[in-house]
């Protein structure tokens, strides 16, 4: 019984990262109607920026503290990831307004590969360290009911609080503040949204811009556990069941859909796993999705599209 | 008349020219091309570029040490990505260039697999040291390719040999749990073979996790061994699945003095970023560690680096994968020599003359310390038949910020190895229904 616990508790915490690299594709599917393909490639760009300044700004600066260090190097990733987004959106988006899906979606797949060897370019691509002081040795919990306790990963349970709090935020500046709303009615249409006034190229940069910030929370946290490194991209493959499941256009389905993958892929190597030779956890996740679609296509909390003929 | 005079002149000053221009040729140094496939993008990019820059030092080196008998050494670089596919894509571009690929490494048992039939066809001998196919030990059978220095049987049976050491003896090994994560690919599943054999023969409980590519995905393998709580977990890995699993064993407490890694998960980029939470984490060295402080790695700062032609970073000079690539590069180039020696100095050689070459070399003490490999590995001598040359390796221990040596040599067990290698090849032979090499056939 402890066993289970022990890999529900860490399928939960995995599933609340997760949860994080999905949100990245939720805000800006939600604001835009494009399917960011370059979220995992936006994570790996903020986890290298923050790493590298964090090595970097010391030796500039002469300064010892490590926290000054990270918060300096903070800083200058929110700034770069700032300017990323406004780049994307000069560059690349403004010309494909009213573009089809696919087009936009073709369009982030080479915001991808850009940022990718662009990032790699500017930092490096070797493994760099994230440290912002999270503890990496676990704890034992409920000794006295469970013979040799319950192990928690201190990092893994911070990592997931902080994520939930971020989830949180989110969700407040989407539901209840203007620019909100706003990004929300220019997902609905794009030409009503401009029509009524609402400035298409400012809202698709401010969702960029959160979508930057969601990508270097998310590269901090995995950067930390991973290290700053190209393999942080492929994290946001294991986001993509959770949007299938919880649903492109909601936050609390990018929450669910986490949990949901985080326990089952875990649960699945654990007790399914030695029957078929192991190593299943990646593509249970993409099956447990793909049943999920065969009954609800939208997701769970996906909005149901009803095309009036 | 004058016109005539002019043509006459013009002609004769353009022979003249001709021939002042294609003397040299005469005289140009012969080149051996070799093909290098190496990864400097992607996931195994941080292990990949230190082995490709240690590689490609190690030509600048013999270079200027004045090439083979005045063959110089010529290069191009394809990224593999340490993909399969590209891999074979780059293979096929390259070797026919220069006027042929001498030798190919290709850095990855899944490019191997892939290339053990076109070696064959095309008569480029693959050397594979340290990866590859462990039965292509057997020359008889694998006539082209060459795991020089080690294959993964003989580091498993290595590995085995120092626990059981530890133990007290391979009879303390009955009844004790060793656990193998590797990389779910035909490279981490290499050592299963052995170390299903030994477990026959001294009856401890092997039990196989499997990890997904690229392996960052590790917390369910790890809550089983915590679970199973086995008494040494033996590491199969590569990039960042190596510092991932490390920093596992960390989060679920399990002991890195028990955990033993293959020597492509011992190198500086497997644990630099996981520091003092690697510490007492073991791993093989293929002979070599880091070697800082060997002549051969002063030599190349200062006949290569000094002079503004490093590969790369200065300071990755010595590491331990950077020695891999260096080796692996002395042990084609050598190849070569050998070569020459038979089929003519100073001659460039073909890729048939290259297999001679590769089957008769006899790297000595003194040859090695001459060349500035003291301490660094011992004498390599391969044969017809044996195509690995040297079964030696030792283990070495991270401190947190550095690679300690921390055992003795061992030699792989020839009376475990060799009957596997035996049987596997001629499995393999009987199924691509390839004729043993003779005696006969090693004196052509």
């Amino acid at each position: 019984m402890a066993f289970f616990l022990e890999t529900l508790l860490g399928g939960l915490m995995s599933g609340m990262l997760y949860s994080l690299v999905a949100l990245g594709f939720v805000l800006i599917f939600k604001a835009s109607g494009v399917f960011n393909f370059a979220q995992g490639a936006m994570v790996l760009f903020a986890a290298l920026a923050m790493a590298r300044f964090s090595e970097w700004i010391p030796g500039w600066l002469g300064i010892e503290s490590l926290f000054v260090a990270n918060v300096l190097a903070f800083s200058v990733a929110v700034v770069i990831m700032f300017i990323v987004a406004w780049l994307i959106e000069r560059l690349a988006l403004r010309h494909l307004v009213n573009q089809e899906g696919a087009t936009l979606l073709m369009a982030t797949l080479g915001i991808a590969y850009v940022l990718d060897g662009i990032g790699q370019t500017i930092f490096g691509s070797d493994i760099y360290k994230i440290d912002v002081g999270m503890p990496k040795e676990p704890v034992m919990m409920l000794e006295s009911v469970f013979e040799g306790g319950i192990l928690i990963n201190k990092e893994d349970f911070i990592a997931a609080l902080i994520a939930a709090l971020l989830v949180i935020s989110l969700s407040i500046f989407f539901q209840k503040t203007a620019t909100g709303r706003a990004l929300r009615a220019v997902a609905d249409d794009h030409q009503a949204a401009q029509s009524i006034g609402i400035p298409l190229g400012r809202i698709w940069v401010i969702v960029w811009c959160v979508a930057g910030i969601t990508a270097l929370v998310a590269g901090i946290i995995w950067g930390s556990k991973l290290g700053a490194q190209f393999s942080l991209q492929t994290v946001a493959l294991r986001a993509l069941p959770v949007v299938i499941l919880g649903g492109l256009t909601s936050v609390p389905g990018a929450i669910i859909g986490g949990l949901i993958i985080g326990v089952g892929e875990k649960l699945s190597e654990v007790y399914l796993g030695p029957f078929v030779g192991g190593g299943i956890e990646i593509w249970f996740a993409y099956m447990l999705a793909l049943v999920f679609l065969l009954f609800r296509p939208q997701g769970l909390f996906g909005e149901k599209i009803i095309d009036r003929v | 008349m004058k016109l005539r005079k002019i043509a006459v002149t013009v002609s004769l000053a353009a022979i003249g020219l001709s021939a002042a221009l294609t003397a040299p040729a005469t005289f140009a140094a012969e080149e051996q091309f070799f093909p290098v496939l190496s990864f400097r993008t992607g996931a195994y990019a941080p292990n990949g570029t230190p082995w490709a820059n240690g590689y490609v030092d190690y030509f600048k080196l013999t270079n200027a040490r004045g090439g083979v008998n005045g063959v110089k050494m010529i290069w191009e670089e394809c990224e593999t990505a340490y993909a399969t596919d590209r891999g074979v894509e780059c293979y096929e571009r390259l070797k026919g260039k220069h006027g042929g690929a001498t030798v190919v490494q290709p850095l990855s048992t899944g490019i191997t697999f892939a290339l053990t039939e076109k070696a064959p066809v095309d008569k480029i001998p693959l050397i594979t040291a340290g990866y590859g196919r462990s039965e292509s030990q057997d020359g008889s059978v694998f006539a082209w390719n060459f795991p020089l220095i080690g294959t993964y049987w003989m580091a498993a049976d290595v590995l085995v040999q120092h626990i059981a050491k530890k133990e007290g003896g391979f009879d303390k090994l009955k009844g004790k749990k060793i656990t193998l994560v590797y990389h779910d690919s035909p490279y981490g599943k290499e050592p299963i073979a052995l170390l299903q054999e030994r477990a026959k023969m001294h009856g401890y409980e092997l039990s196989l996790l499997p990890v997904a590519h690229p392996g960052v995905e590790q917390k369910a393998t790890w809550l089983q061994i915590r679970q199973n709580k086995p008494d040494y977990v033996f590491l199969w890995g590569w990039g960042v699945m190596n510092s991932t699993s490390i920093k596992e064993a960390q989060a679920t407490g399990y002991p890195r003095e028990k955990m033993y890694g293959v020597w492509w998960s011992g190198a500086e980029p497997d644990v630099k970023d996981v520091g003092d939470g690697a510490k007492g984490y073991n791993a093989l060295a293929m002979q070599h560690g880091a070697e800082q402080g060997s002549k051969v790695v002063k030599e190349i700062l200062e006949k290569v680096h000094a002079k503004g032609q490093g590969t790369g970073p200065k300071e990755e000079v010595g590491q331990v994968l950077y020695m891999r690539g260096l080796i692996s590069a002395m042990l084609a180039v050598e190849g070569v020599r050998s070569a020459q020696a038979r089929y003519g100095k100073g001659k460039r050689i073909t890729g048939e003359q290259m297999r001679w070459g590769l089957e008769n070399i006899n790297l000595d003490q003194k040859t090695l310390d001459g060349m500035g490999f003291g301490g660094v590995m011992r004498p390599v001598q391969t044969s017809c038949l044996d195509h690995m040359g040297s079964a030696w390796a030792r283990l070495h221990t991270w401190d947190g910020k550095k690679w300690n040596f921390s055992s003795d040599w061992y030699q792989g067990d020839e009376k475990v190895l060799r009957p596997l290698v035996i049987s596997t090849a001629g499995r393999y032979s009987e199924e691509k229904k390839i004729v043993r090499r003779t005696a006969e056939d090693c004196k052509k």
